[in-house]
């Protein structure tokens, strides 16, 4: 398992790199630059800062530069925040986003659960069919949707809960993003549970189980969850990512200053390093919690763990 | 009589009027059983119509301000069916042209990302060894990214024209395609009509365009169906950023994020267009259950 987790990490590396590369020749191909939006800039003044901000080298030199800062831990400074640096402004950022994307992947995956579970348990019944239209509905209602429209009921039309802004991640603040980020969550893993506790409701040990006298309860509890929870890990992956892409409009329907808005702005600004930094933050961020899924699948699944 | 007795007689006695079914009139006939499958194509088709007439020949043109209603709920005078946003330009007209936008970038980007996928997965699966081995490494190295950051980026760097766009979203959705392709090619290749076509001194290309495409499409056809209503919700989210589609021009995602803006005082203004999408993504999801109920031979049990 170490060994496999080990290998992982190595081929990491190679990956990042070739991220690296990539977006760092895709934004500069850009025409336009960071400093078109400044009204009124002389000309002499432009070409200072961008000697300044060493974008009048060649291409090829500035990447050099970059990969060599970058290796020793230095994302540069921010192009359209001319008093900040993007590490400060990811460090600014980032613990908002974390304990956003993180609560929301944890309510997902109790949430989604438990209805799964439920819904499994009384298949083909009413709750079964509710639980499944609503998990479908949230499938195919993207976040930008559901949202505004939790905005309206909850913050506007009952007034239980603000409409947007952080107020350092006080609960009131957190519930209606957290919520709206993790319906996705809930609906994909609601499914995914659903079909694979049914499968293995039916397998032959279940039965055995249920022959040698155990009590219901306890059939379910160690011979039909632990299997059924293995497509769950696998889904892990995926609902990372889908709650990072997800968090970047969140944060900005709900004005919260997490590195999700951040990226958009830096995007609109053509802000080139903090763009850079923030997708090395999340492409090292997916690439290490895939390998912690894959890790806990392993560890739970003894055919792969002999391996 | 047993089964089999029966069946043969009922042959033999069809057999002069009895004639062929092609595997696309028998996958016609799937799909036309399935209730929600052909509901949904229906309903896609009139907003299909709608969004191609609405802006031709509707009365009020979706830039057009109309000074006595702004911000006005929907309503029966002057046509103004879904109302007026807050500059006063009709939402009907604005709805349909959104649909037309949305629609477009979700059939052209998915024909981008189908070309790029089907010709990827077909060399890669059909090629095998190395080269196709390396090849989807470099699919496996993408997948590991959320697709929509690259989006942004792309569509930073080439600006918002809305060519641009559809092409940006293609060139980044063609990654579950190109693994569906190269799954099924490497079964294929094995096959006996693919060995004689190659020991006919058939060239790779005219193999792989005449041989194998044709064979993938069951599955692909199915994606498609999925990959669309997946590339609207791209486009929605980068004109909801305000990355995507620019003024006067609009399509939902732009019309919905606007909506959000206003929800306390327009709710309408988010309700309509909304609604308008989530029954298009609806109506995609059951076309593609029902095309795929129709298009698996191992459900052909009616």
């Amino acid at each position: 398992m170490l060994s496999y987790a080990l290998r992982r990490l190595l081929v990491a590396v190679p990956t990042l790199f070739v991220i690296v590369t990539v977006s760092f020749f895709l934004i500069r191909v850009a025409p336009g630059g960071p400093f078109d939006l400044i009204p009124d800039l002389d000309p002499a003044a432009a070409e200072n800062l961008r000697k300044a901000y060493d974008l009048d080298k060649p291409l090829v030199q500035q990447y050099g530069n970059y990969l060599l800062r970058l290796a020793n831990g230095d994302l540069g400074p921010s192009l359209a925040y001319r008093d900040r640096n993007v590490a400060e402004l990811i460090s600014e950022g980032l613990p908002v986003s974390a304990q956003l994307g993180l609560t929301a992947i944890a309510v997902g995956l109790f949430f989604g659960m438990l209805c799964g579970i439920v819904a499994a348990l009384r298949k083909n019944t009413a709750v079964d069919f509710t639980i499944m239209a609503i998990a479908m509905t949230g499938v195919a209602i993207p976040t930008f949707v559901t949202a505004p429209l939790l905005t309206l009921f909850f913050g506007l039309y009952l007034g239980w809960l603000p409409l947007s802004g952080w107020n350092n991640g006080q609960f009131a603040h957190i519930v209606l993003p957290v919520v709206a980020l993790a319906l996705p969550t809930i609906a994909g893993i609601a499914r995914i549970t659903r079909g694979s506790m049914l499968e293995s409701l039916n397998a032959d040990y279940v039965r055995t189980a249920r022959a040698k006298g155990l009590p219901e309860w306890k059939v379910i509890a160690r011979h039909v969850l632990r299997p059924a929870c293995m497509p769950v890990v696998s889904y892990l992956g995926p609902a990372i990512a889908g709650a990072m892409t997800g968090s970047v409009v969140i944060e900005t329907i709900f004005g919260l200053p997490g590195i999700g808005r951040a990226f958009v702005e830096g995007a609109l600004n053509r802000d080139y390093s903090l763009i850079l930094g923030i997708v090395i933050i999340y492409a090292t961020l997916i690439i290490l919690l895939n390998l912690l899924a894959d890790v806990i699948y392993g560890y739970l699944d003894p055919r792969v763990r002999r391996k | 009589m047993n089964a089999r007795e029966t069946n043969a007689a009922a042959v033999r006695s069809d057999a002069g009027r009895l004639q062929g079914r092609s595997p696309w009139q028998d996958a016609t006939a799937g799909f036309r059983r399935h209730r929600a499958a052909m509901l949904s194509a229906w309903i896609l088709g009139a907003i299909t119509i709608l969004a191609i007439l609405v802006p031709e020949f509707w009365p009020n043109d979706l830039d057009e301000v109309n000074w006595d209603y702004l911000g006005s709920p929907p309503t029966t005078e002057n046509f103004l069916w879904f109302g007026t946003d807050v500059n006063g330009r009709d939402m009907f007209s604005r709805t349909f042209y959104g649909a037309r936008i949305s629609l477009t970038i979700g059939v052209l980007t998915t024909l981008v990302a189908l070309v790029i996928g089907v010709a990827y997965g077909a060399i890669a699966g059909y090629q095998g060894g190395r080269l196709g081995e390396l090849m989807m490494r470099v699919v496996d190295v993408l997948y590991s990214l959320p697709a929509l950051f690259f989006v942004i980026i792309l569509v930073t760097v080439f600006g918002n024209s809305f060519l641009l766009i559809f092409l940006c979203i293609g060139a980044v959705e063609w990654l579950t395609l190109a693994r569906i392709v190269r799954g099924q090619t490497l079964s294929i290749r094995e096959k006996e009509y693919v060995e004689s076509a190659r020991s006919l001194g058939l060239s790779t290309p005219t193999i792989l365009l005449k041989y194998i495409i044709p064979n993938v499409i069951g599955p692909v056809i199915v994606y498609v169906t999925l990959l669309i209503p997946i590339n609207i919700i791209v486009e929605s989210y980068l004109s909801f950023l305000g990355l995507g589609v620019q003024e006067p021009y609009t399509s939902w995602g732009r019309l919905i994020s606007q909506g959000a803006d206003e929800i306390g005082t327009a709710p309408w203004l988010l309700f309509i267009p909304a609604s308008f999408l989530v029954i298009t993504l609806f109506c995609f999801n059951f076309i593609g259950d029902g095309l795929r109920d129709a298009l698996d031979p191992k459900d052909r049990t009616r």
